[in-house]
């Protein structure tokens, strides 16, 4: 039993797959001179995620749900 | 002489800021008190009004209460003090994979869990896996496991409490509490400030039962999340003042304050990929909290549940992000005691704290003290209450006091209301339970939250692969379920004792949390006595999956 769609597990898989940035592991940049790269990556990655839920639950709340 | 008028004009201002921080924090005790003695008034007498609130809870008020319990102490003190000894790392590695795991498991088990416990009249995990498993000796097998683990996870709020408190009141009694450190002399010491805090948790709890909690969890996330944030400006504005001790804007601030921060701190050079990607598990933990479980049941509807699974990532990233700057900032010379450096590790719990007292006038500080009081005692309220709500439920009417009659016809739990003597009995376990975790508490002190929190959420996450199996797969057997608890039992205990917080995976250098075997096994364990035994019967499982 699965009653959820398919886009919200290709978009938890992707959102996995973005958490692990090694790009930035060892990179000390500042973005605007305060906030440690590796850091303001995570808070931009904080953001999506919040933005992905609005998409997943409104668009994509299971249908046995709706009724309870 | 000069020095010495000085010296005791210093003293004399110590300990009227200390005071006021004292008497702040106890006002703040107060109006929690009064939001316990309001919600009783709104109480029904019956236990399914106690424990779950008549599922009555809507989204706004359901949000503020799943945030406020899973931000415990650990989400502002841990965090700052864990960033100081290692750095931004912290940030990626428990709090941004927090926001999607936590609210993936809202969605993929707290919305189920909501839906088949209203149907089938559950109150507890024990409950929901008896039904769903046809077997009534889950019990046996779940509630000890489930309160053994939530006892560390109650220790970090009552250790983390009395650190807090400490050194957030120092100055206030110098006479009666002397102290090696100057940094804590005169502070309220870790035995007596955890000791009220547990007292005040406790007796809103008992008179408000889950209305009460959610009320106070709600008024609580407001408060720390607001005095979070207004910390993280004022230490930011102390901290990066110009040379010449004049403060500038707040860009400016942050940028003075992470001038001279080593690049260990700001970057992730000393933290390993193998360990970043491991700590992906330890969320999921949230799945299997019994007092997450709890809370979920107090939901209005399922359309509840979309406004906490949208704003968690955002709400942990408002709470996080100031803590970890602020915890990084201190990892730069000349912030703190020149003596804390030399072990960040034992002193990483006192960090926020000090920085707290040292950086703003002392009704902020006090403000600032119920803020982070708060974060703790929003998890140490519903944690108490679950523990309550296992004994009676689980133990006490299931083999000590029968139910008088099942009112719900679907369910083999029933709707068991027999009124106020369970409610008295779940306080009387509530009490043994923070007993038991106030004097290991006081024991434990000098422990890393941090460390204790990590224990506790493996445990946690070792039983993940059996609620979701619960849920979503019919093939799953009580006895799939039970040898796979025994499994996580029998290798939390080896790693815990044999490896330590990290292991090696065999033949290569990458290090990893016990988690990730853990977790492993119980899921291999599961499935494989789960093929070999026998299933529920059919009827159950139609009742969960249709036919």
């Amino acid at each position: 039993m699965n009653p959820f769609n398919k886009w919200i597990w290709l978009a938890i898989a992707g959102l996995l797959l973005l958490h692990h940035d090694f790009w930035f592991w060892e990179n000390d940049y500042l973005v605007g001179g305060f906030m440690p790269i590796g850091l303001a990556y995570h808070v931009v990655y904080s953001i999506v995620v919040t933005i992905t839920w609005v998409i997943l639950t409104f668009k994509f709340w299971p249908q046995d749900l709706i009724q309870e | 002489m000069d020095f010495l008028a000085q010296a005791a004009a210093a003293d004399s201002d110590a300990f009227s800021d200390g005071m006021i921080r004292v008497f702040v924090i106890l006002i703040y005790f107060a109006i929690l008190l009064l939001l316990g003695g309001v919600a009783t008034t709104f109480l029904k007498k019956n236990n399914k009004d106690y424990l779950l609130a008549s599922h009555s809870i809507g989204p706004v008020l359901l949000l503020m209460s799943l945030f406020g319990t899973t931000m415990t102490s650990f989400a502002m003190v841990g965090s700052s003090g864990e960033a100081f000894v290692s750095g931004i790392g912290v940030y990626g590695k428990l709090a941004s994979i927090s926001g999607l795991i936590h609210s993936l498991c809202f969605f993929v088990i707290g919305t189920r869990i909501w839906k088949y416990g209203k149907k089938f009249g559950h109150t507890t995990q024990v409950d929901f896996f008896r039904d769903r498993l046809d077997s009534p000796r889950m019990g046996l097998f779940l509630f000890p496991v489930l309160v053994l683990l939530i006892i560390p996870y109650i220790l970090g709020g009552v250790i983390g409490s009395g650190t807090i408190i400490q050194s957030l009141t120092s100055g206030a009694f110098p006479e009666w509490f002397p102290h090696d450190q100057p940094a804590l002399k005169g502070g309220v010491p870790p035995y007596l400030g955890s000791l009220v805090v547990c007292l005040v948790v406790l007796i809103y709890v008992f008179f408000g039962g889950m209305r009460g909690t959610a009320w106070a969890n709600c008024f609580q996330t407001i408060v720390f999340m607001v005095l979070g944030v207004v910390t993280f400006y004022l230490i930011a504005i102390k901290l990066g003042s110009d040379a010449s001790g004049q403060s500038t804007d707040l860009l400016t601030s942050m940028q003075n304050a992470i001038k001279n921060v080593p690049t260990t701190h700001t970057t992730r050079s000393e933290m390993s990929h193998s360990m970043f990607i491991a700590y992906m598990l330890i969320p999921l933990s949230v799945g299997t909290f019994p007092h997450l479980f709890q809370h979920w049941l107090t939901a209005k509807n399922a359309a509840a549940f979309k406004l906490p699974i949208i704003m968690h990532p955002f709400f942990i990233m408002i709470v996080w992000v100031p803590c970890i700057m602020v915890g990084v900032w201190a990892s730069a010379p000349g912030v703190l005691p020149a003596e804390w450096y030399a072990n960040p590790s034992e002193n990483q719990n006192k960090v926020l704290g000090y920085l707290v007292t040292k950086h703003t006038t002392p009704v902020v500080g006090g403000l600032l003290a119920a803020g982070v009081l708060a974060a703790i005692m929003s998890s140490l309220d519903s944690q108490f209450l679950c523990v309550g709500t296992m004994f009676t439920n689980d133990i006490y009417r299931r083999f000590i006091k029968r139910p008088i009659g099942i009112t719900n016809p679907e369910s083999t739990n029933g709707d068991k209301s027999d009124g106020e003597p369970s409610v008295w009995v779940a306080r009387a376990f509530i009490i043994v339970i923070v007993a038991i975790s106030y004097v290991l508490g006081i024991v434990l002190v000098g422990k890393s939250i941090f460390s204790l929190s990590i224990w506790c959420f493996t445990g946690y996450t070792g039983l993940f692969p059996i609620i979701l199996a619960a849920l979503y797969w019919r093939g799953l057997t009580a006895a799939g379920a039970q040898a796979a608890i025994l499994t996580m039992i029998a290798t939390w205990c080896y790693f815990f004792f044999a490896t330590g917080d990290k292991l090696y995976v065999p033949g290569t250098d990458w290090d990893i949390l016990p988690v990730v075997p853990i977790t492993v096994a119980t899921t291999i364990v599961m499935i494989a006595v789960s093929l070999l035994t026998r299933k529920p019967s059919e009827h159950t499982l139609s009742r969960y999956f249709g036919s």
